[in-house]
């Protein structure tokens, strides 16, 4: 397998590659990888948006060779937290790198004008891309698939305005339906006038043992497709959690004043499968086929001219800009989906930053003059469209207010009770409980896909867990999940990867490792991340928690502020930290 | 190419997916993209047809292509070879490196083969492509993407003699 690093300078329009076997040997790859070469190019206390921020990607060693391991990993320093940055996405993306023979890329400096990376085996190029700056970031993609090698086999990752404009939740767009979106990488792709990437490449990857290779690639498609462990995402996909958390009293409404929505079915996955699905796909290599594409058709005059969009949805979107807005029409949904998708937000931090807006417009503490004379109000969809346009292009203070973040924006104007952010990430869409909550306290990336608090939440439910074994439970996937994410895997696969068949997949590529070194690996990439983060000023101690967590019935009843206080305790404990 | 164990392998694959589970058919069988609009676009044919062939992990090396038009937004397009009665690819060879058996199946001998890719030329969809060392990458309608297909896109269809 090829071990190397892809070094891409873009001040200097260089790029070089090196052999770094030990890095991978010590590290694994994806994020352990990603998080090593963080703290190698990542200068202390640096802007993240500025030429000296380096921007890291990473596969890990079974992409491409097994199924569902289907990630690629982005690491950096996030604008909107200041501290570690990461970032996972799909599509094509792992699959392009591991033929073009790149295990990590790393991209330093900035470009003089609008620029795109282009890479084709070890051919790297750093093309003008002014033609195409300021373009949305699908049409983007249409454009250089026009100019770029690889049809079939490539991945085109691409800003849109909202990451030019240095929003500081811009995502980065990746083969059009999947994202890296979470944190702010697209601010820092405009922030190095980076426009775009295209990897593709012809390498193949030799099998020590092809004998066995087929047997456990065998054994796990065996166990993903024919056994119940992904049904759910076959099926409705994630977001049949919409129905689901609204009936737990989890699914949270209107910015977190409620924790179930009375049109959820109008927005569910149930729903929108029957009405609007028209066509699923899958990231290469995976058979599952979650991606989901809603058609909305729309008239645009009374002779039967209609628009068309297909918009991708999963059960995050439908939180965000649904539920928590109070938008109870399929329509009104994946329009709004659909323009953060062409301006390349990230949909979870703009729901929540508009969620946070109308709570505050609703309570008198923005005037109409500061919206400009958009009503921001529950299920206007109309003025939300009208929101995430000026977010992206603020004409106002209030505007470039909201493009800096909920925690940013309630520091400005008030409301950090009801701005719902914890270590400054906009949260993720569930009102579950404690788990949840201090899961995305101490996250790396506070994010609910570290430790799946969420989920924790929800087995508490059906049998009575303590404050102890809640805290346990995060560890566990805090630890596990960092193995995982160096492989790298979809976290939707990780009934199929047990630790047996982790070893067993990394085995049949020539990598031997025994279970002691998984977990002993999963917690070094843990307390790396953590230097990072308190190296760049994160506390745990500091951390806000807004009191709308507290007010709000949750689906383990009410949160009791000192059930999560003694839960951070616990952690900080068994982490060793006090 | 396909030793014993590599066929043993490959029916293996086609009883993963519940398919047809018969390894030597009486009749020629040929592949059939019966359903394009059903892909998904895993490529999990495109592997199997690399792994079970080469033993190793490459889209390049693979005998069936899933390409896209316009990026994953497009329809799929699922490029394959048809099994011709009378195949392009053997009149095109000036070599004899590609040969039709009375069966009507096609076999490749790469011992003859000088790379000069007119095989490539004549056929008009593309399913057959010039992979390492400038050969032919043929496809033996062995099955082995019809068991890794989640969807039911391809299947065998007997040749009508």
């Amino acid at each position: 397998m090829l071990r190397r690093v892809l070094y891409i300078d873009l001040g200097n329009e260089d790029a070089w590659v090196e052999e770094r076997q030990d890095l991978f040997d010590q590290w694994m790859g994806g994020t352990g990888v990603g998080i090593k070469l963080l703290m190698e190019e990542c200068p202390e206390g640096v802007d993240p948006l500025s030429p000296k921020a380096p921007i890291i990607f990473c596969i890990g060693p079974l992409n491409g060779m097994f199924p569902v391991a289907t990630k690629m990993v982005a690491t950096f320093k996030s604008p909107l937290t200041g501290e570690l940055g990461e970032s996972y996405a799909g599509g094509r993306l792992p699959l392009a790198a591991r033929f073009a023979g790149h295990e990590a890329i790393v991209i330093r400096g900035a470009a003089e004008r609008p620029s795109y990376i282009s890479i084709n085996n070890s051919d790297v190029k750093i093309k003008d891309a002014t033609s195409i700056w300021g373009v949305e970031a699908q049409t983007a993609g249409m454009i250089l698939r026009e100019h770029e090698p690889g049809i079939g086999r490539r991945s085109i990752i691409r800003i849109g305005p909202a990451g030019e404009n240095l929003v500081r939740y811009a995502g980065v767009v990746v083969d059009t339906y999947r994202h890296l979106g979470r944190l702010g990488l697209g601010a820092v792709f405009g922030s190095k006038k980076l426009k775009a990437m295209v990897i593709s490449g012809t390498e193949h990857v030799e099998i020590p043992d092809h004998k066995r290779y087929r047997e456990v690639y065998n054994k796990l498609y065996r166990t993903t497709v024919q056994t119940d462990v992904m049904e759910k995402y076959h099926d409705i996909g994630t977001s049949v959690n919409i129905n689901v958390l609204n009936w737990l009293k989890g699914l949270p409404t209107k910015n977190f004043q409620s924790s179930s929505f009375p049109e959820a079915e109008n927005i569910s996955g149930e729903i929108l499968a029957d009405k609007y699905l028209f066509r699923r796909l899958s990231c290469a290599g995976c058979p599952i086929g979650c991606i989901h594409i809603a058609q909305l058709k729309s008239a645009f005059s009374t002779h039967h001219e209609f628009e068309v969009r297909k918009v991708s949805y999963d059960y995050e979107p439908i939180y965000s800009l649904g539920s928590n807005l109070g938008v109870s029409s399929a329509e009104g949904l994946l329009q709004l989906i659909d323009a953060c998708e062409r301006l390349g937000l990230d949909v979870m931090s703009a729901g929540v930053v508009l969620a946070w807006a109308t709570e505050a417009y609703e309570r008198d503490m923005i005037t109409p003059q500061e919206t400009l004379g958009v009503p921001l109000q529950w299920n206007n969809v109309k003025s939300y469209m009208n929101a995430l346009e000026y977010i992206v292009r603020p004409p106002n203070e209030f505007y470039a207010a909201l493009a800096k973040g909920v925690d940013y924006a309630s520091a400005k104007y008030g409301g950090a009770d009801f701005a719902m952010a914890l270590g400054g990430n906009e949260v993720s869409g569930y009102h579950t409980g404690p788990a949840s909550i201090v899961g995305q306290i101490v996250g790396v990336r506070h994010s609910h896909l570290d430790n799946a608090g969420y989920s924790i939440d929800q087995k508490a439910a059906k049998k009575q867990l303590s404050p102890e074994q809640m805290v346990d439970e995060i560890i566990n996937e805090d630890n596990s999940r960092g193995v995982f994410n160096s492989l790298v895997g979809c976290l939707f696969a990780r009934g199929v990867y047990t630790s047996e068949n982790i070893i067993d997949a990394l085995g049949a590529v020539g990598i031997e490792k025994t279970k002691d070194d998984l977990d002993s690996l999963g917690k070094r990439i843990f307390d790396e991340k953590y230097r990072f983060k308190t190296r760049e000023g994160f506390d745990l101690s500091k951390v806000r928690v807004p009191k709308r967590f507290y007010e709000t019935v949750s689906t383990l009843g009410k949160v009791d502020p000192q059930t999560v206080d003694e839960m951070l305790r616990l952690y900080r404990k068994k982490r060793g930290w006090l | 190419m396909a030793d014993s164990s590599e066929a043993k392998v490959i029916s293996e694959r086609v009883s993963v997916a519940g398919q047809e589970t018969k390894p030597k058919p009486k009749k020629r069988r040929r592949l059939k993209v019966a359903h394009p609009e059903r892909c998904i676009g895993c490529l999990g044919c495109m592997f199997a047809c690399s792994r079970v062939h080469t033993g190793n992990v490459s889209l390049r090396d693979s005998a069936i292509k899933i390409q896209t038009q316009g990026g994953i937004e497009g329809d799929f397009r699922v490029v394959v070879c048809r099994g011709c009665n009378d195949p392009p690819c053997v009149r095109a060879c000036p070599v004899g490196a590609l040969e039709r058996k009375p069966d009507g199946s096609v076999v490749f001998h790469e011992e003859l083969c000088t790379g000069c890719g007119q095989c490539q030329d004549a056929c008009l969809i593309g399913a057959i492509s010039l992979g390492r060392g400038s050969k032919p990458i043929k496809c033996m309608h062995c099955g082995a993407c019809v068991a890794f297909c989640p969807h039911g896109v391809l299947t065998f269809e007997e040749v009508p003699s």
